[in-house]
Protein backbone atom coordinates (compact mmCIF):
# COMPACT_ATOMS: atom_id res chain seq x y z
CA UNK A 1 0.00 0.00 0.00
CA UNK A 2 2.74 2.51 0.84
CA UNK A 3 4.48 1.45 -2.19
CA UNK A 4 1.82 2.32 -4.34
CA UNK A 5 1.25 6.04 -2.47
CA UNK A 6 4.85 7.01 -2.86
CA UNK A 7 5.14 6.06 -6.31
CA UNK A 8 1.92 7.39 -6.86
CA UNK A 9 3.02 10.75 -5.56
CA UNK A 10 6.30 10.75 -7.12
CA UNK A 11 4.22 10.53 -11.01
CA UNK A 12 1.88 13.16 -9.53
CA UNK A 13 4.45 15.47 -8.81
CA UNK A 14 6.73 14.55 -11.99
CA UNK A 15 3.70 15.10 -14.22
CA UNK A 16 2.24 18.44 -12.65
CA UNK A 17 6.16 19.76 -12.94
CA UNK A 18 6.50 18.54 -16.54
CA UNK A 19 2.96 20.39 -17.11
CA UNK A 20 3.83 23.49 -15.53
CA UNK A 21 7.13 23.85 -17.61
CA UNK A 22 5.60 22.75 -20.83
CA UNK A 23 2.66 25.57 -20.16
CA UNK A 24 5.54 28.15 -19.12
CA UNK A 25 7.73 27.36 -22.76
CA UNK A 26 4.62 26.79 -24.76
CA UNK A 27 4.36 30.38 -23.99
CA UNK A 28 8.02 30.73 -25.32
CA UNK A 29 7.62 28.27 -28.04
CA UNK A 30 4.34 30.56 -28.64
CA UNK A 31 5.98 34.18 -28.53
CA UNK A 32 9.14 32.94 -30.32
CA UNK A 33 7.45 31.42 -33.17
CA UNK A 34 4.58 34.14 -34.06
CA UNK A 35 7.93 36.31 -34.05
CA UNK A 36 9.11 34.76 -36.53
CA UNK A 37 6.20 33.88 -38.76
CA UNK A 38 6.16 37.73 -38.94
CA UNK A 39 9.95 38.41 -39.29
CA UNK A 40 10.71 39.29 -36.41
CA UNK A 41 13.18 37.92 -33.68
CA UNK A 42 10.96 37.62 -30.52
CA UNK A 43 12.42 37.48 -26.66
CA UNK A 44 15.99 37.41 -26.94
CA UNK A 45 17.35 39.23 -23.85
CA UNK A 46 16.75 36.50 -21.03
CA UNK A 47 19.22 33.74 -21.05
CA UNK A 48 20.72 32.78 -24.20
CA UNK A 49 18.01 32.73 -27.01
CA UNK A 50 15.71 34.33 -24.38
CA UNK A 51 15.31 30.49 -22.86
CA UNK A 52 15.26 31.98 -19.05
CA UNK A 53 12.07 34.48 -20.59
CA UNK A 54 9.52 32.30 -19.14
CA UNK A 55 11.13 32.34 -15.85
CA UNK A 56 11.44 36.49 -16.00
CA UNK A 57 7.81 36.35 -16.78
CA UNK A 58 6.89 34.03 -13.75
CA UNK A 59 8.68 36.46 -11.12
CA UNK A 60 7.33 39.17 -12.73
CA UNK A 61 3.66 37.89 -12.07
CA UNK A 62 4.08 36.67 -8.73
CA UNK A 63 5.51 40.04 -7.28
CA UNK A 64 3.38 42.26 -9.21
CA UNK A 65 0.49 43.80 -6.97
CA UNK A 66 -2.84 42.05 -6.92
CA UNK A 67 -5.63 44.23 -7.51
CA UNK A 68 -8.67 43.60 -6.76
CA UNK A 69 -11.50 46.27 -8.25
CA UNK A 70 -14.01 47.61 -6.28
CA UNK A 71 -17.06 46.13 -7.25
CA UNK A 72 -16.05 42.79 -7.50
CA UNK A 73 -18.05 39.41 -6.44
CA UNK A 74 -15.49 38.82 -3.48
CA UNK A 75 -15.24 34.86 -3.60
CA UNK A 76 -15.88 34.12 -7.25
CA UNK A 77 -13.72 36.44 -8.57
CA UNK A 78 -11.27 34.56 -6.42
CA UNK A 79 -12.24 31.17 -7.11
CA UNK A 80 -12.32 31.87 -11.25
CA UNK A 81 -9.06 31.55 -12.04
CA UNK A 82 -8.54 28.02 -10.17
CA UNK A 83 -11.54 27.09 -11.27
CA UNK A 84 -10.02 27.66 -15.02
CA UNK A 85 -6.41 26.29 -13.98
CA UNK A 86 -7.69 23.44 -12.37
CA UNK A 87 -9.46 21.05 -14.63
CA UNK A 88 -6.55 21.85 -17.17
CA UNK A 89 -4.37 19.95 -14.97
CA UNK A 90 -6.96 17.12 -14.30
CA UNK A 91 -7.31 16.18 -17.59
CA UNK A 92 -3.33 15.01 -17.67
CA UNK A 93 -4.44 12.58 -15.06
CA UNK A 94 -5.80 9.95 -17.13
CA UNK A 95 -3.66 10.40 -20.25
CA UNK A 96 -0.74 7.64 -20.81
CA UNK A 97 2.90 9.49 -21.82
CA UNK A 98 4.86 6.24 -22.17
CA UNK A 99 5.24 2.62 -22.32
CA UNK A 100 4.97 0.66 -18.73
CA UNK A 101 8.42 -0.20 -17.18
CA UNK A 102 9.67 -1.10 -14.19
CA UNK A 103 12.44 0.88 -11.73
CA UNK A 104 14.47 -2.01 -9.80
CA UNK A 105 11.85 -4.52 -10.40
CA UNK A 106 9.09 -2.25 -9.55
CA UNK A 107 6.93 -1.78 -12.08
CA UNK A 108 5.19 1.34 -13.15
CA UNK A 109 2.21 2.57 -15.34
CA UNK A 110 3.24 5.57 -17.54
CA UNK A 111 -0.18 6.77 -16.71
CA UNK A 112 -1.61 8.22 -13.08
CA UNK A 113 -5.23 6.88 -13.37
CA UNK A 114 -5.69 4.11 -15.77
CA UNK A 115 -9.48 5.11 -15.71
CA UNK A 116 -11.25 2.69 -18.18
CA UNK A 117 -13.78 5.97 -18.84
CA UNK A 118 -10.96 8.01 -19.47
CA UNK A 119 -12.53 9.68 -22.42
CA UNK A 120 -15.98 10.31 -20.57
CA UNK A 121 -14.09 11.81 -17.66
CA UNK A 122 -11.46 14.18 -20.19
CA UNK A 123 -14.87 15.51 -21.41
CA UNK A 124 -16.58 15.78 -18.30
CA UNK A 125 -13.72 17.67 -16.97
CA UNK A 126 -12.90 19.94 -20.03
CA UNK A 127 -16.43 21.11 -19.93
CA UNK A 128 -15.72 22.40 -16.27
CA UNK A 129 -13.02 24.77 -17.36
CA UNK A 130 -15.78 27.47 -18.79
CA UNK A 131 -17.04 27.85 -15.39
CA UNK A 132 -13.96 29.43 -14.38
CA UNK A 133 -14.08 31.91 -17.68
CA UNK A 134 -17.53 33.47 -17.06
CA UNK A 135 -17.52 33.41 -13.62
CA UNK A 136 -14.05 35.52 -14.03
CA UNK A 137 -16.09 37.27 -16.36
CA UNK A 138 -19.17 37.41 -14.21
CA UNK A 139 -17.35 38.20 -11.16
CA UNK A 140 -15.55 41.20 -12.39
CA UNK A 141 -18.27 43.95 -12.11
CA UNK A 142 -16.80 45.16 -15.42
CA UNK A 143 -18.67 45.36 -19.31
CA UNK A 144 -15.95 43.84 -21.21
CA UNK A 145 -14.91 41.16 -19.03
CA UNK A 146 -18.94 40.08 -18.70
CA UNK A 147 -19.11 40.24 -22.55
CA UNK A 148 -16.25 38.19 -22.53
CA UNK A 149 -17.53 35.44 -20.24
CA UNK A 150 -20.76 35.30 -22.15
CA UNK A 151 -19.08 34.82 -25.45
CA UNK A 152 -16.88 32.55 -24.40
CA UNK A 153 -20.14 30.70 -22.69
CA UNK A 154 -22.02 30.61 -26.02
CA UNK A 155 -19.19 29.35 -27.89
CA UNK A 156 -17.93 26.39 -25.91
CA UNK A 157 -21.72 25.60 -25.39
CA UNK A 158 -21.98 25.54 -29.00
CA UNK A 159 -18.86 23.47 -29.69
CA UNK A 160 -18.72 21.79 -27.30
CA UNK A 161 -21.35 18.90 -28.82
CA UNK A 162 -19.60 18.73 -31.76
CA UNK A 163 -16.53 18.44 -29.83
CA UNK A 164 -17.68 15.03 -28.06
CA UNK A 165 -19.29 13.84 -31.26
CA UNK A 166 -15.89 14.12 -32.98
CA UNK A 167 -14.30 11.53 -30.85
CA UNK A 168 -17.60 9.14 -31.20
CA UNK A 169 -15.65 7.41 -34.07
CA UNK A 170 -12.76 6.19 -32.46
CA UNK A 171 -14.58 5.16 -29.88
CA UNK A 172 -16.77 2.75 -31.88
CA UNK A 173 -14.02 1.91 -33.71
CA UNK A 174 -11.58 1.05 -30.84
CA UNK A 175 -14.89 -0.05 -28.93
CA UNK A 176 -12.89 1.22 -25.39
CA UNK A 177 -12.92 4.13 -23.34
CA UNK A 178 -9.71 3.51 -21.56
CA UNK A 179 -7.26 5.86 -23.57
CA UNK A 180 -4.25 2.98 -22.26
CA UNK A 181 -6.67 0.64 -24.61
CA UNK A 182 -6.54 3.16 -27.37
CA UNK A 183 -2.86 3.25 -27.29
CA UNK A 184 -2.67 -0.02 -27.27
CA UNK A 185 -4.96 -0.62 -30.29
CA UNK A 186 -2.92 1.54 -32.22
CA UNK A 187 0.52 -0.13 -32.15
CA UNK A 188 2.23 -1.37 -34.96
CA UNK A 189 5.38 -3.39 -34.87
CA UNK A 190 6.38 -3.00 -38.74
CA UNK A 191 8.11 -0.24 -40.54
CA UNK A 192 4.89 1.79 -41.29
CA UNK A 193 4.45 2.38 -37.86
CA UNK A 194 1.66 5.02 -37.96
CA UNK A 195 0.15 2.67 -39.79
CA UNK A 196 -2.81 2.08 -37.19
CA UNK A 197 -3.35 5.36 -36.07
CA UNK A 198 -6.94 6.49 -35.38
CA UNK A 199 -6.52 9.88 -37.84
CA UNK A 200 -6.14 7.36 -41.12
CA UNK A 201 -9.73 5.67 -40.32
CA UNK A 202 -11.14 8.85 -38.67
CA UNK A 203 -10.17 11.89 -41.30
CA UNK A 204 -13.00 13.73 -40.54
CA UNK A 205 -13.36 13.11 -37.02
CA UNK A 206 -9.93 14.29 -36.88
CA UNK A 207 -10.58 17.35 -38.66
CA UNK A 208 -13.35 18.19 -36.49
CA UNK A 209 -11.77 17.22 -33.55
CA UNK A 210 -9.01 19.44 -34.50
CA UNK A 211 -11.73 22.67 -35.28
CA UNK A 212 -13.37 21.99 -32.19
CA UNK A 213 -10.26 21.72 -29.80
CA UNK A 214 -9.64 25.12 -31.16
CA UNK A 215 -12.66 26.83 -30.34
CA UNK A 216 -12.83 24.72 -26.63
CA UNK A 217 -9.51 26.39 -25.72
CA UNK A 218 -10.79 30.22 -27.12
CA UNK A 219 -7.55 29.95 -29.73
CA UNK A 220 -7.17 32.35 -32.53
CA UNK A 221 -8.74 31.94 -34.63
CA UNK A 222 -11.91 31.88 -32.35
CA UNK A 223 -10.63 33.91 -29.81
CA UNK A 224 -13.63 35.73 -29.12
CA UNK A 225 -13.83 35.35 -25.11
CA UNK A 226 -10.64 37.77 -24.94
CA UNK A 227 -10.94 39.47 -28.71
CA UNK A 228 -8.60 42.10 -27.14
CA UNK A 229 -9.62 44.70 -30.23
CA UNK A 230 -13.00 44.92 -28.96
CA UNK A 231 -13.08 43.56 -24.94
CA UNK A 232 -9.45 44.93 -23.86
CA UNK A 233 -8.48 41.45 -22.67
CA UNK A 234 -12.18 39.82 -22.47
CA UNK A 235 -13.04 37.58 -19.02
CA UNK A 236 -9.57 38.50 -17.81
CA UNK A 237 -9.48 41.96 -17.97
CA UNK A 238 -9.69 43.26 -14.35
CA UNK A 239 -7.12 40.11 -13.59
CA UNK A 240 -3.78 40.97 -12.26
CA UNK A 241 -0.70 39.53 -10.86
CA UNK A 242 -0.68 35.77 -9.97
CA UNK A 243 -4.17 35.18 -10.70
CA UNK A 244 -4.24 36.64 -14.21
CA UNK A 245 -1.18 34.26 -14.97
CA UNK A 246 -3.28 31.07 -13.76
CA UNK A 247 -5.74 32.01 -16.11
CA UNK A 248 -3.11 32.30 -18.68
CA UNK A 249 -1.43 29.09 -16.94
CA UNK A 250 -5.54 27.46 -17.51
CA UNK A 251 -5.51 28.85 -20.71
CA UNK A 252 -2.00 26.93 -22.08
CA UNK A 253 -2.42 23.71 -20.09
CA UNK A 254 -5.59 23.60 -21.78
CA UNK A 255 -4.42 23.68 -25.29
CA UNK A 256 -1.79 21.02 -24.18
CA UNK A 257 -4.08 19.17 -22.75
CA UNK A 258 -6.51 18.98 -25.81
CA UNK A 259 -3.17 18.43 -27.56
CA UNK A 260 -2.34 15.23 -25.57
CA UNK A 261 -6.07 14.11 -26.11
CA UNK A 262 -5.52 14.63 -29.72
CA UNK A 263 -1.89 12.94 -30.11
CA UNK A 264 -3.67 9.90 -28.05
CA UNK A 265 -6.71 9.70 -29.99
CA UNK A 266 -5.17 10.15 -33.14
CA UNK A 267 -2.13 9.78 -33.23
CA UNK A 268 -0.97 6.96 -31.16
CA UNK A 269 -0.59 8.01 -27.82
CA UNK A 270 3.31 6.96 -26.75
CA UNK A 271 3.82 4.81 -29.68
CA UNK A 272 5.91 5.15 -32.47
CA UNK A 273 9.38 3.13 -33.27
CA UNK A 274 11.38 1.72 -31.53
CA UNK A 275 9.71 2.30 -28.72
CA UNK A 276 9.48 -1.47 -27.73
CA UNK A 277 13.56 -1.66 -27.44
CA UNK A 278 13.78 1.58 -25.83
CA UNK A 279 10.38 2.14 -23.56
CA UNK A 280 11.57 5.58 -22.26
CA UNK A 281 11.17 6.85 -26.11
CA UNK A 282 7.57 6.78 -25.69
CA UNK A 283 7.90 9.59 -23.82
CA UNK A 284 9.88 11.17 -25.97
CA UNK A 285 7.22 10.95 -28.94
CA UNK A 286 4.42 11.70 -26.83
CA UNK A 287 5.86 15.50 -25.78
CA UNK A 288 7.07 15.02 -29.40
CA UNK A 289 3.32 14.94 -30.58
CA UNK A 290 1.88 17.52 -28.07
CA UNK A 291 4.57 19.98 -29.51
CA UNK A 292 3.56 19.41 -33.01
CA UNK A 293 -0.28 19.76 -32.45
CA UNK A 294 1.17 23.20 -30.69
CA UNK A 295 2.90 24.39 -33.12
CA UNK A 296 0.06 23.80 -35.88
CA UNK A 297 -2.37 25.74 -32.98
CA UNK A 298 0.38 28.44 -32.81
CA UNK A 299 0.67 28.05 -37.17
CA UNK A 300 -3.29 28.93 -37.40
CA UNK A 301 -3.14 31.66 -34.82
CA UNK A 302 -0.40 33.18 -36.73
CA UNK A 303 -2.01 32.55 -40.40
CA UNK A 304 -5.68 33.37 -39.60
CA UNK A 305 -7.80 36.57 -38.79
CA UNK A 306 -10.88 36.06 -35.91
CA UNK A 307 -13.94 34.99 -36.82
CA UNK A 308 -16.65 37.22 -36.58
CA UNK A 309 -19.44 36.66 -33.81
CA UNK A 310 -22.19 35.11 -36.14
CA UNK A 311 -19.90 33.59 -38.79
CA UNK A 312 -18.71 31.45 -35.41
CA UNK A 313 -22.28 30.51 -34.21
CA UNK A 314 -23.01 29.69 -37.89
CA UNK A 315 -19.79 27.49 -38.48
CA UNK A 316 -20.75 25.54 -34.86
CA UNK A 317 -24.14 24.77 -35.62
CA UNK A 318 -24.48 24.74 -39.64
CA UNK A 319 -21.19 22.91 -40.27
CA UNK A 320 -19.48 21.48 -37.75
CA UNK A 321 -22.76 19.50 -35.98
CA UNK A 322 -23.97 18.55 -39.12
CA UNK A 323 -20.72 17.17 -40.50
CA UNK A 324 -19.86 15.36 -36.34
CA UNK A 325 -23.19 13.72 -36.77
CA UNK A 326 -22.25 12.87 -40.72
CA UNK A 327 -18.98 11.13 -39.79
CA UNK A 328 -20.77 9.41 -36.44
CA UNK A 329 -23.54 7.78 -38.69
CA UNK A 330 -21.34 6.75 -41.64
CA UNK A 331 -18.48 5.19 -38.56
CA UNK A 332 -21.30 3.47 -37.33
CA UNK A 333 -22.58 2.00 -40.24
CA UNK A 334 -19.07 0.52 -41.46
CA UNK A 335 -18.32 -0.92 -38.35
CA UNK A 336 -21.82 -2.42 -38.44
CA UNK A 337 -20.74 -3.70 -42.02
CA UNK A 338 -17.30 -4.69 -40.24
CA UNK A 339 -15.13 -2.55 -42.78
CA UNK A 340 -13.40 -0.39 -40.38
CA UNK B 1 -25.53 21.42 -47.79
CA UNK B 2 -24.12 24.17 -49.69
CA UNK B 3 -22.66 26.23 -47.04
CA UNK B 4 -21.55 22.63 -45.99
CA UNK B 5 -19.79 22.07 -49.02
CA UNK B 6 -18.70 25.65 -48.91
CA UNK B 7 -16.74 25.10 -45.89
CA UNK B 8 -15.04 21.77 -46.69
CA UNK B 9 -13.90 23.79 -49.86
CA UNK B 10 -12.86 26.39 -47.56
CA UNK B 11 -10.84 24.07 -45.14
CA UNK B 12 -8.95 21.90 -48.02
CA UNK B 13 -8.64 24.28 -50.43
CA UNK B 14 -8.32 27.79 -49.31
CA UNK B 15 -7.16 27.16 -45.96
CA UNK B 16 -4.13 25.58 -46.61
CA UNK B 17 -3.15 27.99 -48.89
CA UNK B 18 -3.29 30.62 -46.37
CA UNK B 19 -1.17 28.16 -43.89
CA UNK B 20 1.25 27.65 -46.74
CA UNK B 21 1.95 31.31 -47.09
CA UNK B 22 3.06 31.70 -43.43
CA UNK B 23 4.94 28.86 -43.43
CA UNK B 24 6.86 30.32 -45.81
CA UNK B 25 7.99 33.15 -43.86
CA UNK B 26 8.45 31.18 -40.65
CA UNK B 27 12.26 30.33 -42.60
CA UNK B 28 12.48 34.31 -43.82
CA UNK B 29 15.45 36.15 -42.19
CA UNK B 30 14.00 38.39 -39.74
CA UNK B 31 13.88 42.02 -40.37
CA UNK B 32 14.16 43.36 -36.57
CA UNK B 33 17.95 44.52 -35.84
CA UNK B 34 19.41 43.49 -32.65
CA UNK B 35 19.98 47.06 -32.35
CA UNK B 36 22.11 47.66 -29.40
CA UNK B 37 23.83 44.79 -29.18
CA UNK B 38 24.10 44.46 -33.42
CA UNK B 39 24.28 48.29 -35.10
CA UNK B 40 23.40 48.33 -39.02
CA UNK B 41 26.61 49.60 -40.60
CA UNK B 42 26.42 53.72 -41.91
CA UNK B 43 26.83 53.98 -45.83
CA UNK B 44 30.15 56.03 -46.36
CA UNK B 45 28.26 59.09 -46.90
CA UNK B 46 26.62 59.36 -43.90
CA UNK B 47 26.56 62.51 -41.62
CA UNK B 48 26.53 62.34 -38.24
CA UNK B 49 29.04 63.63 -35.22
CA UNK B 50 31.33 65.51 -36.17
CA UNK B 51 34.99 64.91 -35.39
CA UNK B 52 38.27 67.33 -35.91
CA UNK B 53 40.92 65.78 -37.57
CA UNK B 54 44.65 65.80 -36.86
CA UNK B 55 48.24 65.44 -38.70
CA UNK B 56 50.01 62.56 -38.47
CA UNK B 57 52.46 63.88 -35.88
CA UNK B 58 49.30 64.73 -34.14
CA UNK B 59 48.88 68.73 -34.34
CA UNK B 60 45.86 69.70 -35.05
CA UNK B 61 44.53 70.33 -38.65
CA UNK B 62 42.32 73.29 -37.92
CA UNK B 63 43.78 76.55 -37.84
CA UNK B 64 40.50 78.20 -36.74
CA UNK B 65 40.09 80.64 -40.07
CA UNK B 66 36.37 80.69 -39.04
CA UNK B 67 35.10 79.41 -42.28
CA UNK B 68 32.93 76.88 -41.30
CA UNK B 69 31.44 78.52 -39.02
CA UNK B 70 31.01 81.28 -42.02
CA UNK B 71 29.51 78.87 -43.88
CA UNK B 72 27.44 77.35 -41.26
CA UNK B 73 23.22 77.83 -41.99
CA UNK B 74 22.27 77.12 -38.47
CA UNK B 75 24.47 78.96 -37.05
CA UNK B 76 25.69 76.42 -35.08
CA UNK B 77 30.07 76.92 -34.55
CA UNK B 78 31.63 79.45 -32.41
CA UNK B 79 35.45 79.31 -32.19
CA UNK B 80 37.90 81.48 -30.48
CA UNK B 81 41.68 81.48 -31.51
CA UNK B 82 45.01 81.67 -29.78
CA UNK B 83 48.60 80.67 -31.11
CA UNK B 84 50.56 77.73 -30.10
CA UNK B 85 54.71 77.10 -28.76
CA UNK B 86 55.58 77.42 -32.46
CA UNK B 87 54.06 80.66 -33.36
CA UNK B 88 50.69 78.74 -35.62
CA UNK B 89 47.52 79.31 -34.96
CA UNK B 90 44.82 77.30 -33.74
CA UNK B 91 41.79 77.50 -31.86
CA UNK B 92 41.38 77.85 -28.29
CA UNK B 93 38.12 77.23 -27.93
CA UNK B 94 35.64 74.98 -31.07
CA UNK B 95 32.47 74.64 -29.91
CA UNK B 96 29.48 73.00 -32.24
CA UNK B 97 26.36 73.24 -30.66
CA UNK B 98 24.75 69.86 -32.05
CA UNK B 99 21.12 71.11 -31.11
CA UNK B 100 21.35 73.83 -33.76
CA UNK B 101 23.32 71.97 -35.76
CA UNK B 102 21.48 70.31 -38.95
CA UNK B 103 24.25 68.15 -39.96
CA UNK B 104 24.05 69.36 -43.76
CA UNK B 105 28.31 69.35 -43.45
CA UNK B 106 28.79 72.39 -45.40
CA UNK B 107 31.39 72.70 -42.50
CA UNK B 108 33.06 69.89 -44.02
CA UNK B 109 32.92 71.74 -47.29
CA UNK B 110 34.41 74.76 -46.44
CA UNK B 111 36.88 73.54 -44.41
CA UNK B 112 40.55 74.70 -46.52
CA UNK B 113 42.62 72.03 -44.18
CA UNK B 114 40.38 69.01 -44.14
CA UNK B 115 40.27 69.25 -40.41
CA UNK B 116 36.17 68.80 -39.63
CA UNK B 117 33.93 66.05 -41.15
CA UNK B 118 31.06 64.28 -39.97
CA UNK B 119 31.60 61.35 -38.60
CA UNK B 120 29.16 57.85 -38.57
CA UNK B 121 28.33 58.54 -34.85
CA UNK B 122 25.04 58.76 -34.18
CA UNK B 123 24.62 58.20 -30.55
CA UNK B 124 24.98 61.25 -28.85
CA UNK B 125 21.95 61.74 -26.98
CA UNK B 126 22.13 63.41 -23.57
CA UNK B 127 19.97 64.26 -20.80
CA UNK B 128 20.55 68.00 -20.06
CA UNK B 129 20.61 70.38 -23.12
CA UNK B 130 24.58 71.80 -22.49
CA UNK B 131 25.78 68.46 -22.85
CA UNK B 132 25.14 69.09 -26.54
CA UNK B 133 27.50 71.98 -26.85
CA UNK B 134 30.48 69.48 -27.97
CA UNK B 135 34.12 70.94 -27.36
CA UNK B 136 37.45 70.71 -29.13
CA UNK B 137 38.51 68.36 -26.69
CA UNK B 138 35.55 65.89 -27.62
CA UNK B 139 35.44 66.20 -31.25
CA UNK B 140 39.73 65.90 -31.98
CA UNK B 141 40.11 62.59 -32.87
CA UNK B 142 42.21 60.84 -29.93
CA UNK B 143 46.64 60.74 -30.95
CA UNK B 144 47.64 58.24 -30.99
CA UNK B 145 45.11 56.68 -32.86
CA UNK B 146 43.20 53.69 -30.86
CA UNK B 147 43.26 50.56 -32.19
CA UNK B 148 39.83 49.49 -33.52
CA UNK B 149 39.29 46.67 -30.59
CA UNK B 150 39.84 49.86 -28.15
CA UNK B 151 37.83 51.89 -30.11
CA UNK B 152 34.19 51.12 -28.56
CA UNK B 153 35.52 51.04 -25.15
CA UNK B 154 37.29 54.33 -25.72
CA UNK B 155 34.18 56.04 -26.83
CA UNK B 156 32.15 53.95 -23.88
CA UNK B 157 34.90 56.28 -21.20
CA UNK B 158 34.89 59.04 -23.00
CA UNK B 159 31.00 59.03 -23.36
CA UNK B 160 30.53 58.17 -19.52
CA UNK B 161 33.48 60.43 -18.21
CA UNK B 162 33.34 63.28 -20.45
CA UNK B 163 36.59 64.36 -21.49
CA UNK B 164 38.17 67.58 -21.33
CA UNK B 165 40.70 69.08 -23.08
CA UNK B 166 44.06 67.98 -23.05
CA UNK B 167 46.17 70.67 -20.53
CA UNK B 168 49.69 70.88 -22.27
Amino acid sequence: MLEIVIASSIKVIIVVIAVLTGCAYATYMERKLVAHFQHRIGPLYAGPYGLLQPMADAVKLIFKEDIVPDKVERYTYALAPVISFIPAMLIFAVIPFGKDTSVFGYGIKMVLSDLNIAVLFIFAITSLGIYGIILGGWSSGSKYSLMGGLRSSAQMISYEVSYGLSIIGVILIANTLSLRELVNQQASDSIWFFSHWYVWRQPLGFLLYLTCAIAETNRAPFDLPEAESELVGGYHTEYSSMRFSMFFIGEYANMLAVSAVGATLFFGGWQGPFVNTIPLLGIVWFVLKVFLFMFFYIWLRATFPRFRYDQLMNFGWKILLPLALFNTMLTSLLVALKVI
Amino acid sequence: MKEIAKALGDVFIQMPKGLLVTFKHLFKKPVTLDYPRKKKPMTPRYRGLHYLERYDDGSERCVCCGLCAAACPADAIYMEPEENEHGERRAKVYEINLLRCIFCGFCEEACPEEAIFLGHEYEFSNDNRNSFIYTKGQMLVPHPRKDKPFKRIYRRIRKVYGVTDKPK
